[in-house]
C-alpha cells in the first residue's frame, strides 16, 4: 500500500556536518570543531567510530541557552582556545550546525576577532570555516564544503609546479592508499585532499596522540594553487561547490572532472588522464591489474548477467556503480539516493546512454521506506549499498552487498577497495560470490563447487 | 612520553583519592566546557535514550535529519512484540521550513505516520532549531491527539537547553502524562515497577523473572520492552525500583509525590548488588515472609552455579587493573564491586553525569590512588589509563577505540551492548567478556606491552 509521505523514515542520508568532520580529519594535525550543541559532535563521533574503529575527537562549542539567545561567539572563542591549548593543532576545521546557522552567527567574523584577541597565546592554528547547515543537503555536501573551504583558506598561487591535485570524494582509507600508490608509481607529485588513509585507519599507539599522525599537511594545500592540474571525482559535484572548481576560478588550475573510477571504462579514463598529465605510460603493474580484471569478468560473467540490483547511497557512488554494473551486464533496476542534486539521472545517462532500454529507474531524495516499497515491486536479486539497508534486506529476504559508508554491521569497511582496477576487482569478486552463495544456499543438493 | 596537561577549566572535576587527607568535593553537575571534547551528548540524547525502548509508540524527531539518522536503531533495547522503536522518523526540516516554520510539516508527518503504523502513542522530540524557530509543538501535538485519538506527547529536548540530564527529565515529564491514565484493577499489593531498566540484550526479562519467582508482580518496566498500556497503569504498583538513577530518579520522585509510591535505588550488576536488589524489594513486603524466602532461594540457586564458573576468570584476572568511564555514577559503584569479585582493582572511575553525592560515595569506595573524574574526555582518559597502567577500560562506543589504540582490553557497558550484563547470568557474561578481552594474546603486539611500532 502506498502512503502519503511527508516525514523521512529510515533516512538514506546523514547530516551536513558529519561530512565536514570526516574531511577535516584528512588534514594533518587538524581538529574538527562543530559550532553547535554538544550532541552533534558526540553523535557524529559515535557514528564515525562504528565504521572506522579509530578514536575520533571532534570538539564542540557546546551551546547553552544563553549562546542561542545572544550568539555563540563567546563559546566559539573559548572552545577554540581550549582546543588550541589541549590539542596543540596546526589547523582547526570549524563547521557550523543547524543551530549556529539559524541564529546567524557570523563565523568568519568571529574567527577574525579570535585571531586578534588571542594572538599572544599559544601558537595560532590555521582556522578553516565551512558552512554546513544540517537543514541543507546531506553529509556529502558537508564533505565537499570542508574540502573547498580548506583550499580556499590555504591555497596560494606561486611558481607553477608539476603537482597534481586530487580531490577523491568520500572514499575509503584503502582507496586513498591505492590512489597514492598509483601516483607514486606514475612518479607524479600529488596533493591529495582529504587524506584520512592513516588518521582513520592507522596502527597502534605506544603513547597517546592528541591528534593521530597522517593527513595532508597545510603546507601542501598551500601549493594547490600552483598545481598543474586538479582531478576531481564525483559526477554530480559541480564546480561551483568544489575545491577544483575554486582553484580553476581563482588560480587557473585546470579542473579535470571524472566519475569515481569504478569499472574498466571509468578507470581507463582516469589512467588515460594520468598518462596525459604526466606524459608517462601507465606502469605495467596496472596493465596487469586491468588484464586480471578482464579475465575475471570472463570467468564470472554468467553469474551476474541480467541480475537485478537496487543500488543506493551517495549520488556519486550510485552513478559510478551504475556504470560498472552496466558493463558487466547487471541491471540496476533502481538507482536511489537520499541526496538531491537534481543531477543523478542526467549523470547516469551520460555514462549509461541505454539506460531507458535497460529500464533503469532513478530516484533522488528517497529514504529506505521508499526504497523498500520499490523493492517489493521490482523484486531485485540483491541490494548494493551501505549497512543501513540491512533492515530492509532482512525483512524482505534480499541479500545485501555492503560497500561505501557506513559499514556498521561488518568488519573492515575502512579497508574495502572501490576504486580503479583493484577496487573493481574486489567488488566484482564480492558480487559474484554473493550470487554463488545465494545459489548454493537455495540449492537442495548443496554443491561443494559451483 | 609527552606530558598531557589538564585544561584549567576542568581541574576541579578531577581528583586522585588520598587517604587521610581532606579533599574538596569534586565539581560536577555543570555543563561541559566548550572545546573540551566531552563524551556527553545533549538534551535530545537524554530524552531519546529514556523513551527509545517503548516499542509500540512512534518516535518522531522534529528537526533536520541528523538527530534522527544518528539514533536510528542504535540501542540493543529489544522488544518481545512490536518494534516501532527501531524505526527512525524525522520531519527532515529544510531551509524553507526553518524560515517559514515547521508546524505544518510536523502535523502532516504525524497524521500520516499514525495512519500508517497505528501506534499506541507518539513521542515528538524537539531538536535545537525547533527551539529557535518557535514552532508550537504542544499545539500541534494537542491537535493530532484529538484527531487521532492516541496520546501525542511533546518532548522538549532542544539540544542546547541544558545537559543530558535535562533530557532525562523531559522524557520523564512525557511519561508522567501517561502514567495515571490506565486502569489499576487487578494489580497485586505485592507489585513493583522496574524503573531505569532498558532491556538491553533482554536484561529486563532476566530481572523480571527473578521478581516473578519471588511472587512479585511487575506492573511496568520503564522503559525496557516498554508498552504504552503498561506505562499508563504504572501508578497502580506498590513500589518503584529504580536503576540507572540518573535517568529515572526524577520520575520516581514525581510518582511518590503524586501517587504516594515510594522508591528504592538498586543496581543489577554484580552478584552483591543484584542480590541486594532482590532482598531490598522483599524487605519492603514484610507481611509476606515467603517473598524473602523466595528471594533467598533465587540468590542461592543462581550463585550456586555462578560462583564456581567465575573462578577461572578470577584466577586469570587477579591483580589486573581496570578503568571505568560510563554514563551514570550509580553503575560505577556496582562495577567496582563486580570487578573486585573477580580479583580486579579500579584505578580510574568516572561518569558523564554523576552528582555530588555519587562522587562522595565513589570516593569512599575507591582505593587510595584511584583517579575520579566527572565529564571527562579522550585526552584525560588516555592520560590516566596510561599513567595508572590499566589493563581494561569499561565504557561505551566512543571510549572503545581509545582502549584498543593503546593496547588495552575493553568491555562495552553502554546502550549498544548485545550481551546481557545484568542479573546473575549477566555477571558471568561480564566476567567472560572482561576475561576474553584482557587475556587475549593480541596485546603482546601492542607497543605498550613491548610490541614494535
Amino acid at each position: 500500500m502506498k502512503h502519503a509521505k511527508t516525514a523521512t523514515q529510515n533516512a538514506c542520508k546523514l547530516c551536513n556536518p558529519l561530512g565536514a568532520c570526516l574531511a577535516f580529519r584528512g588534514i594533518e594535525s587538524c581538529v574538527p570543531f562543530l559550532h553547535g550543541s554538544q550532541g552533534c559532535a558526540t553523535y557524529i563521533r559515535r557514528y564515525l567510530i562504528s565504521h572506522y574503529k579509530e578514536p575520533i575527537d571532534i570538539a564542540s562549542s557546546n551551546f547553552h541557552e544563553e549562546s542561542a539567545v545572544f550568539g555563540g561567539s563567546h563559546n566559539l572563542k573559548i572552545g577554540l582556545k581550549n582546543v588550541s591549548d589541549q590539542y596543540k593543532p596546526q589547523v582547526i576545521g570549524v563547521a557550523t550546525t543547524c543551530l549556529s546557522e539559524t541564529i546567524g552567527d557570523d563565523v568568519p567574523g568571529i574567527l577574525r576577532e579570535y585571531k586578534k584577541e588571542f594572538k599572544n597565546g599559544s601558537p595560532m592554528p590555521i582556522l578553516i570555516h565551512a558552512s554546513t547547515p544540517s537543514y541543507q543537503g546531506s553529509h556529502i555536501d558537508g564533505f565537499h564544503a570542508a574540502v573547498r573551504a580548506s583550499v580556499k583558506t590555504l591555497a596560494e598561487k606561486g611558481e607553477e609546479l608539476s603537482l597534481i591535485n586530487l580531490f577523491p570524494n568520500m572514499v575509503s582509507p584503502a582507496d586513498l592508499r591505492y590512489l597514492k600508490e598509483i601516483f607514486a608509481d606514475f612518479k607524479a607529485p600529488l596533493m591529495l585532499l582529504p587524506d584520512y588513509s592513516q588518521t582513520m585507519d592507522g596502527g597502534p599507539w605506544g603513547e597517546y596522540h592528541r591528534i593521530p599522525p597522517g593527513g595532508t599537511p597545510a603546507s601542501a594545500i598551500v601549493q594547490a594553487g600552483s598545481a598543474a592540474a586538479s582531478i576531481e571525482f564525483g559526477s554530480t559535484l559541480e564546480a561551483s561547490k568544489s575545491a577544483a572548481g575554486y582553484l580553476e576560478e581563482a588560480f587557473d588550475v585546470p579542473r579535470y572532472h571524472l566519475s569515481l573510477p569504478i569499472g574498466i571504462k571509468e578507470s581507463d579514463k582516469f589512467f588515460s588522464l594520468l598518462e596525459t598529465l604526466t606524459g608517462r605510460p601507465r606502469p605495467e603493474k596496472y596493465e596487469d591489474e586491468r588484464r586480471r580484471l578482464i579475465d575475471a569478468y570472463a570467468d564470472g560473467h554468467k553469474y551476474v548477467f541480467e541480475k537485478k540490483v537496487i543500488l543506493y547511497g551517495e549520488e556519486d557512488l550510485v552513478v559510478a556503480m551504475t556504470a560498472f554494473l552496466s558493463e558487466i551486464g547487471m541491471t540496476p533496476v533502481l538507482c536511489a539516493s537520499g541526496g538531491k542534486s537534481g543531477l543523478l539521472k542526467k549523470r547516469i545517462r551520460e555514462l549509461v546512454p541505454n539506460m531507458d532500454e535497460l529500464e533503469i529507474k532513478v530516484r533522488e531524495g528517497v529514504d529506505f521506506v521508499d526504497i523498500e516499497d520499490e523493492a517489493k515491486v521490482l523484486k531485485p536479486d540483491f541490494l548494493i549499498g551501505n549497512s543501513k539497508g540491512y533492515t530492509m534486506s532482512r525483512k524482505n529476504n534480499i541479500p545485501l552487498l555492503r560497500l561505501g559508508f557506513p559499514i556498521h554491521d561488518r568488519f573492515g569497511g575502512q579497508r574495502m577497495h572501490h576504486l580503479g582496477y583493484r577496487g573493481t576487482q574486489e567488488l566484482f569478486d564480492r558480487i559474484v560470490n554473493t550470487v554463488i552463495e545465494q545459489r548454493q544456499n537455495a540449492s537442495s543438493i548443496g554443491y561443494t563447487y559451483m | 612520553m609527552e606530558q598531557i596537561t589538564i585544561l584549567e577549566g576542568r581541574q576541579k572535576q578531577i581528583f586522585e583519592k588520598k587517604n587521610g587527607v581532606s579533599q574538596p568535593d569534586i565539581a560536577c553537575d555543570t555543563s561541559s566546557l566548550s572545546g573540551s571534547v566531552s563524551q556527553r551528548a545533549c538534551v535530545f540524547c537524554g530524552s531519546r535514550v529514556v523513551l527509545y525502548p517503548i516499542a509500540d509508540a512512534i518516535h518522531v524527531v522534529h528537526g533536520p535529519i541528523g538527530c534522527a539518522a544518528y539514533t536510528w536503531d542504535i540501542r540493543g533495547a529489544v522488544s518481545s512484540g512490536p518494534e516501532l522503536h527501531r524505526l527512525s522518523f524525522s520531519t527532515d526540516l529544510q531551509e524553507m521550513d526553518v524560515i517559514y516554520g515547521g508546524e505544518k510539516k510536523l502535523y502532516h508527518s504525524l497524521i500520516e505516520l499514525i495512519g500508517q503504523y497505528k501506534p499506541k502513542a507518539a513521542f515528538i522530540y524537539s531538536t535545537c532549531i525547533v527551539g529557535l524557530i518557535g514552532d508550537d509543538i504542544d499545539a500541534v501535538c494537542k491537535k493530532v491527539a484529538k484527531e487521532s485519538g492516541i496520546p501525542v506527547l511533546p518532548v522538549h529536548s532542544e539540544g542546547f537547553k541544558g545537559t543530558k540530564k535535562d533530557g532525562y527529565k523531559a522524557a520523564c515529564h512525557a511519561l508522567m502524562k501517561l502514567i495515571g491514565t490506565g486502569s489499576t484493577d487487578d494489580i497485586s499489593k505485592y507489585s513493583i515497577n522496574i524503573l531505569g531498566e532498558f532491556n538491553l540484550a533482554g536484561e529486563a526479562w532476566i530481572i523480571r523473572k527473578y521478581y516473578e519467582k519471588m511472587g512479585i508482580e511487575v506492573v511496568a518496566t520503564l522503559t525496557g520492552d516498554g508498552r504504552i498500556d503498561a506505562v499508563r497503569r504504572a501508578h497502580g504498583a506498590t513500589l518503584n525500583v529504580v536503576q540507572c538513577s540518573g535517568s529515572m530518579t526524577w520520575l520516581a520522585k514525581e510518582m511518590e509525590e503524586k501517587y504516594g509510591i515510594p522508591y528504592i535505588r538498586v543496581s543489577y550488576f554484580g552478584i552483591e548488588d543484584m542480590s541486594k536488589s532482590l532482598y531490598d524489594v522483599a524487605k519492603y513486603f514484610p507481611d509476606r515472609p515467603e517473598i524473602m524466602e523466595a528471594a533467598k532461594q533465587v540468590v542461592s540457586d543462581e550463585v550456586k552455579t555462578l560462583y564456581p564458573s567465575l573462578q577461572k576468570f578470577k584466577k586469570a584476572l587477579t591483580g589486573k587493573k581496570a578503568a571505568i568511564y560510563v554514563g551514570g555514577a550509580f553503575k560505577t559503584f556496582s562495577l567496582i564491586k563486580a570487578l573486585r569479585s573477580i580479583g580486579m582493582s579500579v584505578v580510574l572511575a568516572g561518569s558523564q553525569t554523576g552528582n555530588k553525592d555519587d562522587y562522595a560515595r565513589l570516593k569512599e569506595m575507591c582505593d587510595e590512588g584511584t583517579v575520579i573524574v566527572d565529564d571527562s574526555n579522550p585526552v584525560e582518559l588516555s592520560k590516566f589509563i596510561l599513567e595508572k597502567e590499566a589493563d581494561l577500560l569499561i565504557g561505551g562506543v566512543k571510549e572503545r577505540p581509545i582502549a584498543f589504540k593503546l593496547g588495552i582490553g575493553f568491555c562495552d557497558h553502554n546502550h549498544e551492548r548485545k550481551i546481557p550484563l545484568a542479573g546473575f547470568i549477566g555477571m558471568y557474561n561480564f566476567a567472560l567478556e572482561v576475561y576474553q578481552s584482557v587475556m587475549s594474546p593480541v596485546w603482546q603486539f601492542a607497543p605498550r606491552k613491548g610490541g614494535t611500532l
